[in-house]
């Protein structure tokens, strides 16, 4: 007797919603055994990992703080992804729109009016937009894979936003340490509850239901979708790639920047030379696992989000290391990668000559 | 008979753990910037815990969070740890400033400490450590080892403790050797063992025949190895990683520090302070010294004790300014506040300090 992969003759509806469960019970599985060789009663531990997140009302509000900027980056990679285009510089893109945006409270602290706060939002769309057309340029215009370019200019942003908190935005009164002055009154996000969840969670939801309405229910949309598989085909229907390019970056671009400016003038409050934990870089992770569809990102988003509190639970509780949560998190994408397979392959057992009368 | 006696012995026993860890068992808790690992910054704090642990036994118990980036992240990082019923609460990086007082804020009862910041509140304290004795120490060391006369130092950011570092490692080596002269390459990561190596080989190649840091991984010390130089280890001893190279180290040693605090908060008398301490309560050690003539550990010895002393503060004028003028005169001291906010070179260091 032997397993055999089968293609499936067409993709597996079933399949499409049933593979991330497979991972998911099998990532729990796994992880039971791994605490149950730490000497840890697997139950308690699975419990702290993956159900305490969710059990009070702080882990719920920080769960939130703590997906909103992935929601938001990851809702406009997906429409990048989607038409076939690569932008996986959205963490520069996040720096950008946060410099932008904060230019506004940095430059002009007095400046206290109800418009301050939506012409920061609005600047860090900008900003981030714009630092994602110059991959969409270089690549309409000379044909630069943009890749590279939006990669490249992750560390430009970085650097950029560095410079400015080490030098000319630095607190005048903050003993020369690298970081802004705090931003004050009508330059800080409106919070809810404990005070840290913030505007940019319900921009997130907005996003993920604009787009999706977007995605599935407009012209462009379908444009995106057409010149992401083919292209040629678009083409003849009068579908311009190059446009079609611009707008996935602006768009995912002015996603991540909003996110930025979100984080400085919400959880952070200030700039530093740091303000993104990967957020960018997760949000790609975010938007495969949510099949590139708008509203399975945002679950994605929440389920990432939970592994991350998770694994910080389970270092104060459990008193298991840092690497075990990492162990944890790649244990569940390779899965939900893996098991991905099985949308296009069915499992057969038999002998090698079923397969052969099966193929012929 | 002996197996009951066991048996009854064992209960009374977990029944005093039980009544000890009641009301008056101390929870305290740690936020790590990087992972812990077996050397440097993070590693120096864990030590600390562990003495805590060690000292107190059954009264406490500590928790810890490692690999906690500055950032968005610290805030929840901190309010988990005071949440979970931490009454003892260190933060030991400098951007977990703002978050730290945020929590401090909203948890009155909960007792804080935070590492190299100076932002205090009625229940946030704040340490560091005056490294830059240390650096004095290895500058002079410098002086007398170096053939060539240069030194190549390995920066990570140009904040004030990273200048004040240069700076006191400068003024050690020009009492030795008025000529001498210190090289610097700022790598932008506090741990970056490829970068770290890329700047240690630019160093040498650039005749610097000893080699020192301010960040935080052993690839320096290992390249200067490597290359037939010599240098000191950062945060913890390294020796183990360079044997035949390392002259010495400065290490931080944050456990009697902790161990007194866990005690103020257990006794109830902890109240805020604003603590720099250096050699002479020993938070500041020098590592044995190897490889390294007599003459040269008497010295070395000699100035440490003078320091642990307080007969000599390491920023005794005169002291000049790269640009030639005169920061404090004969017979004066550098005040903390200054030392604290330093943002300006030493005469003689060949570097534009980046604004």
């Amino acid at each position: 007797m032997r397993l055999m992969l089968e293609r499936r003759p067409e993709q597996s509806r079933t399949m499409t919603v049933g593979s991330p469960l497979i991972a998911v019970a099998i990532t729990v599985a796994a992880a039971g055994i791994v605490f149950h060789a730490r000497g840890l009663d697997p139950f308690h531990a699975l419990y702290v990992y993956f159900v305490e997140p969710v059990m009070s009302v702080w882990s719920l509000e920080e769960l939130v703080v703590k997906t909103a900027p992935l929601v938001l980056i990851g809702v406009g990679l997906a429409v990048c992804f989607r038409a076939n285009l690569w932008n996986i510089g959205a963490e520069g893109q996040l720096t950008a729109g946060a410099i932008t945006g904060a230019a506004i409270p940095i430059l002009a602290p007095e400046w206290q009016s109800p418009f301050a706060l939506p012409l920061m939002l609005l600047a860090g769309i900008a900003g981030g937009a714009a630092w994602a057309a110059v991959p969409a340029f270089l690549r309409n215009r000379f044909g630069v894979n943009e890749i590279l370019t939006s990669l490249m200019l992750v560390y430009v942003a970085q650097y950029l936003l560095d410079w400015l908190v080490r030098g000319p935005w630095r607190d005048p009164h903050g003993y020369n340490f690298p970081e802004s002055a705090s931003f004050e009154g009508w330059h800080v996000l409106p919070t809810l509850g404990d005070g840290r969840v913030h505007l940019g969670a319900a921009l997130a939801v907005v996003a993920v239901v604009v787009l999706f309405v977007f995605m599935s229910r407009t012209l462009k949309g379908f444009e995106i979708r057409v010149s992401g598989e083919a292209p040629r085909a678009g083409g003849f229907g009068g579908f311009s790639r190059p446009r079609t390019v611009w707008f996935c970056f602006a768009l995912s671009g002015g996603l991540a920047g909003l996110a930025g400016i979100c984080e400085a003038a919400g959880p952070i409050g200030q700039l530093q030379p740091i303000i993104s934990p990967g957020y960018g870089f997760t949000a790609i992770i975010v938007a495969f696992l949510g099949r590139l569809n708008p509203i399975v990102v945002l679950l994605a988003g929440v389920v990432l989000g939970i592994s991350y509190l998770g694994g910080e639970a389970a270092q104060v509780e459990l008193g298991i290391s840092d690497k075990t949560a990492q162990v944890f998190q790649g244990t569940l994408l390779f899965l939900i990668l893996a098991c991905d397979t099985l949308i296009r392959y069915r499992i057969r057992v038999g002998r090698r000559d079923d397969a052969a009368s099966a193929q012929a | 008979m002996t197996k009951r006696f066991a048996f009854a012995a064992g209960l009374a026993l977990a029944l005093m753990s039980a009544t000890a860890s009641g009301a008056d068992k101390l929870k305290v808790g740690f936020i790590y910037v990087g992972p812990i690992g077996d050397h440097g910054w993070t590693y120096q704090h864990d030590v600390g815990r562990l003495a805590i642990e060690e000292e107190f036994g059954d009264q406490v118990e500590t928790v810890y969070v490692e690999n906690i980036a500055e950032g968005p992240d610290a805030e929840r990082a901190i309010t988990r740890l005071a949440r979970d019923g931490a009454g003892l609460i260190f933060t030991t990086s400098f951007g977990f400033m703002d978050p730290t007082i945020k929590v401090a804020e909203r948890f009155p009862d909960v007792k804080f400490e935070h590492a190299t910041g100076y932002k205090r509140a009625d229940n946030v304290s704040t340490y560091s450590a005056r490294f830059y004795e240390g650096r004095y120490v290895i500058g002079q060391i410098a002086a007398r080892v170096s053939k060539s006369g240069v030194a190549g130092y390995i920066a990570s950011f140009p904040i004030p403790e990273v200048v004040r570092g240069i700076n006191a490692f400068m003024l050690g080596a020009q009492s030795i050797n008025p000529d001498f002269k210190v090289k610097v390459v700022w790598v932008s990561t506090w741990f970056d063992p490829g970068k770290e190596a890329d700047a240690a080989k630019v160093l040498i190649g650039q005749g610097a025949d000893i080699i020192t840091q301010h960040t935080d991984s052993t690839a320096p010390l290992q390249i200067a190895a490597d290359l037939g130089v010599v240098g000191f280890g950062q945060a913890s001893d390294m020796i183990a990683f360079a044997p035949d190279s390392q002259l010495t180290a400065i290490i931080d040693n944050w456990a009697p520090y902790y161990v007194a605090r866990a005690k103020a908060a257990l006794d109830g008398t902890w109240e805020s302070v604003d603590v720099w301490d250096g050699m002479a309560p020993g938070m500041v050690e020098m590592a044995p010294y190897t490889n390294l003539p007599d003459d040269v550990v008497a010295m070395a010895k000699e100035t440490e004790a003078r320091i642990t002393s307080g007969e000599f503060h390491p920023f005794s004028g005169p002291i000049y300014k790269q640009d030639g003028t005169m920061a404090i005169g004969e017979g004066e001291v550098l005040d903390d506040g200054t030392l604290l906010g330093m943002n300006w070179y030493v005469q003689g260091i060949d570097d534009k300090l980046p604004q």
